[in-house]
């Protein structure tokens, strides 16, 4: 309970903080808006030159892109600034100020940041998929509409532990701020359904880097290609991912011999 | 000008060892930059193969020869980011540049320059994987390949001025990201960064050859992978140096207006 609060708390101040810079979310829309009309000319050229890729129509090409958005802006605004932070708390050793507060580490960490702004991806992303809902003329029931929420939620829980595992790295590596552009590199490839890759990419981009699980499981719920099945895999995964995340964050930890201390 | 070839080779020799020690974070920064091309090669080559084997002219051999060589070309170009310059200004840091006897923009030229030789070293054995993987077709006579070694840096040098000019934006406003952004996406779509020109619609292609991106990816890859007759080749050439000098005269122009506004404390 204590750590809903704290949530609460955190959450509130960063709004408040991002609320002063009121043109920064004009320019945020401006940019979300400049990143759809490049993603939408990708989709339009490759739609040039076919009529399917991979299995995938145009409007349901469309829905991955809009979950892609949505869940691209969710990390933006709720994952990459906490973990941006932790890599220099980690670099400058002034992680002491948070491992030594009455709270789990792990869960403060990952709590600190929040950019309100960027949650303009989220609107974006949201709107592209209605639109291509009603570009595909089918009907999302309850069904399609559920495991579309959990596959989000699974997917999300299962970004933020491969990242927080990827951070911890820092721990041995300490200088490794090129991690950004690594995710946001790999994260890249959920663009497009994860089917479209060879095997060991797209083995790669189940297992390793989660982004088949962000992005193309949940864009599957609404196109009816997922099956209970691969729902129930994605909880393992989820579960395993979020213990590992746990492991590794607890053995950095250890060898974390902080500047101040 | 003896002084300007002594500082370039001093502060590339100083870059390698520099950039050398970290091995690591250069194959994060490598890593990331290869997931870029292998997901359009990817798309593409699937098109490719559903259009019974080619599109516009690229079989999945070639569209894997052009963005494995798009790997290289993106290592030459890599410049110093707008996002530096703001940061350079915004915290006062220009100051210890502007006190050497020597423009601050020859620093970054060579100091890039030398990374660029750590860069591709270690760039090779990744190179060969990925044609290991996607099997390109490539058989570049010996003038283009002679073309394509003096494009690469033609690459990085026009590359450099225009980037430097959009750098200089923060002199006057520190909210350039949208610009950036904007900046970029275009040159994503008129450079053959997302594709090669030639799967472009044809009203693009003509658009592109009025900005100076196309110098900057299409040319050098094309130079290698494609089939360009030897005019083409010098022309290509040509027109780098054309936008380079553009750019030159662009940035000088701009930096003479914009260093008045800057002032710092400190460092």
């Amino acid at each position: 309970m204590r750590i809903l609060k704290l949530i609460w708390s955190y959450l509130r101040i960063n709004i408040a903080n991002e609320m002063q810079y009121r043109v920064n979310f004009f320019i945020q829309l401006l940019q979300s808006f400049i990143a759809l009309a490049t993603g939408l000319i990708s989709l339009w050229l490759v739609f040039s030159h076919t009529s399917q890729l991979g299995g995938w129509s145009r409007p349901e090409l469309l829905l991955v892109m809009g979950v892609y958005t949505m869940m691209g802006g969710a990390i933006q605004s709720a994952i990459t600034p906490n973990m941006l932070r932790l890599l220099d708390d980690i670099h400058d050793g002034t992680l002491d100020f948070a491992l030594t507060k009455p709270v789990d580490g792990q869960a403060l960490v990952s709590i600190r940041e929040f950019r309100f702004w960027q949650l303009t991806d989220v609107i974006v992303g949201l709107i592209v998929i209605g639109a291509a809902i009603s570009q595909m003329q089918t009907e999302v029931g309850l069904w399609q509409a559920a495991s579309f929420a959990v596959a989000l939620f699974l997917g999300g829980i299962m970004v933020y532990s491969f990242w927080l595992i990827l951070t911890s790295i820092a721990f041995w590596v300490i200088r490794i701020f090129e991690l950004v552009d690594i995710f946001q590199g790999i994260f890249a490839a959920g663009r497009w359904p994860v089917g479209i890759y060879p095997d060991w990419l797209r083995i790669g981009l189940t297992f390793l880097v989660p982004v088949a699980f962000a992005v193309t499981v949940p864009a599957e719920a609404l196109t009816n290609r997922l099956t209970p099945l691969t729902l129930l895999g994605a909880s393992g995964l989820a579960v395993l991912l979020m213990a590992l995340a746990r492991f590794v964050w607890r053995l950095g930890v250890r060898s974390y011999s902080g500047a101040s201390a | 000008m003896r002084r300007y070839i002594d500082y370039y080779i001093t502060n590339m020799k100083l870059s390698v060892q520099d950039r050398f020690q970290y091995r690591v974070q250069n194959y994060f920064y490598l890593f990331a930059q290869m997931a870029e091309p292998v997901i359009y090669l990817v798309v593409w080559s699937t098109i490719a193969r559903a259009q019974g084997g080619q599109v516009s002219g690229y079989t999945a051999g070639g569209l894997a020869a052009y963005y494995i060589v798009w790997t290289l070309v993106r290592n030459m170009n890599v410049v110093l980011a707008p996002r530096d310059w703001e940061y350079r200004i915004q915290q006062g840091r220009l100051s210890t540049e502007l006190m050497r006897p020597i423009h601050p923009i020859h620093t970054d030229v060579s100091f890039f320059a030398g990374w660029k030789v750590v860069m591709i070293l270690l760039w090779l054995p990744l190179a060969a994987f990925l044609t290991f993987v996607f099997k390109p077709t490539l058989n570049p006579t010996w003038f283009q390949i002679v073309v394509f070694f003096f494009a690469i840096w033609g690459a990085y040098l026009v590359r450099t001025v225009f980037i430097a000019t959009l750098g200089l934006i923060t002199f006057w406003t520190t909210r350039v990201g949208a610009i950036y952004d904007l900046y970029f996406a275009l040159e994503l779509i008129l450079s053959g960064r997302l594709v090669p020109m030639p799967l472009m619609p044809a009203w693009i292609q003509h658009i592109a050859n009025f900005f100076p991106f196309q110098s900057t990816f299409f040319f050098p890859i094309n130079a290698l992978t494609g089939s360009p007759t030897v005019t083409e080749l010098l022309m290509g050439l040509g027109t780098q140096l054309l936008w380079f000098l553009l750019g030159l005269g662009l940035v000088n122009l701009v930096w003479h207006f914009a260093i008045r506004r800057f002032s710092s404390i400190g460092n």
